[in-house]
């Protein structure tokens, strides 16, 4: 049990942190309007794709002669991109429809 | 971790806040998503280089080049998706950002994991993103009509929950070091992906949406615990707020159908219906109509209410719509879309679906707005919609949709309904608008039927 009561202290402010942003997460859907959703729930789901971050860390770390944890990164690094660059773009591309017709 | 590198850290989190703040209103969105989209880029370029590690250049090559294939795929996949598909590619995305997260679990739990906490946080990583992986998928798939829309599997709640508790009881004898054998953490994404197949498999395809935002909401859970593996507060707060805002949309979401996530995740739609058989089967006889009489009624109207539904972009036919409405404008009738909030497949989908072919936003009126107004409406031009004008919503307790808020088209003088066939719309459940007296059917494709009805129109 201790164990864990040394986890907590010792991650305090990471886990301050984690409360908080859970709070802030509610408070800055609330009361969205249904029109858009869709852009939201997109770039959202970009913003998500912010694990890409954890896969290059892994790839930094990575001993250069381990293929099996080269491979296993590069693939999560794709991935990842994959999620944000496309992630954002489709965003930008349903809101610039937006755009040109919100006279 | 160096100053520099906290401090560009500090400033993506925020771009990151402020971004989905913006997001948030249909003024400020653009700009909300480009800055967003400007963090990150900024935070992945600083983790590259802002490093005190020694990398050999052929690391960096690979990043390199696993950043190109990434950016160039997903480029592409967002360039060239048609705007019905939206929902797929959302999802699609979704599960490849829950994958990645599971394959750094794997990595970092292979370099052998040491105290139990940072154990823990690995095999969490890798059952939740292993499961929003397979999940996504399987929706993917199911929205793209790939997967067959009803998999009915025996007492699936039991399995489900079964796999579930094994996963979680094999991740914390892993997390213990209990079982050490790196087998079992294959094992332990076999079990994550198997879940995640079974969790969405047999959940109905309208409420797929829902779903794609559950685990849209999941992804962000398992980018915050990657966060917590590095004390990585950017990946923390990015994914806490992908977490919860994910969350808060699946909520409105199910408050838009009517449904609670309860009855989502554990009841199928039409499921229900069949086992009970009880909901309504109407019948009666349908009146059809053709081209040429739907667009005399139409030109003679002061007053036409278009209903599009999915059918209507899946046929292509949001531009024709566009045409017809421009047409009718001219000769002086009032036209307006009537959006309910899950047209297409997701909230707002139709939204974006009408702007792409340059429909006026402000001809677009939400249902609550609309619905007063159906009984001095002299037509009702239904197009691809089915289930969201389907009166049993208000009037068969039985029917699985039964309490959705509807467009209330039958208090109109007139209803014109365009679709393929009699056949059930996607809740699977009959529609007695169709024998309506006040309805006139007008049968076939969305784009052709539309095509004459304007040609038509022009004779006149």
């Amino acid at each position: 049990m201790s164990e864990w009561t040394d986890f907590f202290t010792s991650n305090q402010d990471l886990i301050f942190v984690l409360i908080l942003a859970i709070f802030l997460g509610v408070e800055l859907i609330k009361n969205i309007p249904a029109v858009l959703h869709t852009p939201l729930m997109s770039g959202a789901n970009a913003l998500s794709g912010v694990v890409v971050v954890g896969a290059i860390l892994v790839m930094l770390n990575a001993d250069p002669n381990n293929y099996l944890i080269l491979g296993l990164g590069f693939v999560a690094v794709v991935l990842g991109i994959i999620n944000v660059v496309g992630g954002f773009a489709v965003t930008g591309r349903m809101l610039n429809m937006f755009k040109k017709n919100g006279k | 971790m160096s100053t520099a590198l906290a401090l560009i850290y500090l400033l993506s989190t925020v771009s990151f806040v402020v971004g989905l703040r913006l997001l948030g209103h249909p003024a400020t969105a653009n700009k909300g998503n480009r800055l967003a989209a400007g963090g990150m880029g900024l935070a992945i370029l600083s983790t590259l280089f802002l490093h005190e590690l020694e990398v050999p250049v052929k690391i960096y090559l690979l990043i390199g080049g696993a950043i190109l294939l990434g950016g160039i795929v997903g480029a592409l996949m967002a360039v060239n998706v048609k705007m019905t598909k939206m929902p797929e590619l959302v999802s699609l995305f979704n599960g490849f950002g829950g994958a990645s997260a599971a394959l750094i679990g794997l990595v970092e739990f292979g370099k052998g994991a040491g105290d139990p906490q940072t154990a823990a946080t690995i095999t969490a990583g890798v059952v939740i993103g292993s499961l929003t992986f397979s999940g996504s998928l399987v929706a993917w798939g199911k929205l793209d009509g790939r997967v067959k829309s009803t998999v009915f599997i025996p007492q699936r709640n039991i399995i489900n929950n079964l796999v579930l508790v094994g996963s979680i009881v094999l991740a914390v004898l892993l997390a213990l070091g209990v079982v050490q054998d790196p087998v079992w953490i294959y094992v332990l994404v076999a079990a994550g992906l198997l879940y995640g197949i079974l969790f969405v498999l047999p959940i109905g395809g309208a409420d797929m949406p829902v779903v794609i935002s559950l685990l849209n909401s999941m992804t962000g859970i398992a980018a915050a615990i990657t966060g917590v593996l590095y004390s990585n507060k950017l990946m923390l707060i990015g994914g806490i707020l992908v977490g919860s805002a994910g969350l808060i949309l699946t909520f409105a979401m199910c408050r838009a159908m009517n449904r609670t996530l309860i009855a989502v995740v554990f009841g199928a739609f039409g499921e229900e219906a069949q086992a009970g058989g009880e909901a309504r089967t109407v019948g009666g006889t349908v009146r059809k109509t053709t081209a040429s009489d739907a667009a005399i009624l139409l030109n003679y109207a002061k007053d036409v209410v278009i209903v599009p539904g999915y059918g209507l972009a899946v046929a292509q036919a949001q531009h024709v719509i566009h045409e017809l409405e421009q047409l009718l404008t001219e000769r002086g009738v009032v036209i307006r879309y009537a959006i309910h909030p899950v047209a297409g497949r997701m909230p707002g989908h139709m939204n974006v679906l009408l702007a792409e072919s340059q429909v006026d936003y402000g001809l677009l009126v939400e249902m609550d707005d609309i619905n007063p107004h159906f009984p001095q409406t002299d037509v009702v031009l239904v197009v691809g919609a089915n289930d969201v004008v389907n009166p049993a919503a208000h009037n068969d307790p039985a029917s699985p949709i039964y309490g959705m808020p509807i467009l209330e088209v039958e208090h109109a003088k007139n209803i014109i309904v365009n679709k393929r066939s009699m056949n059930v719309g996607y809740a699977g459940i009959d529609n007695e608008l169709f024998y309506n007296s006040k309805t006139a059917m007008l049968f076939g494709d969305a784009k052709a039927a539309l095509t004459d009805l304007v040609a038509e129109l022009k004779k006149l």
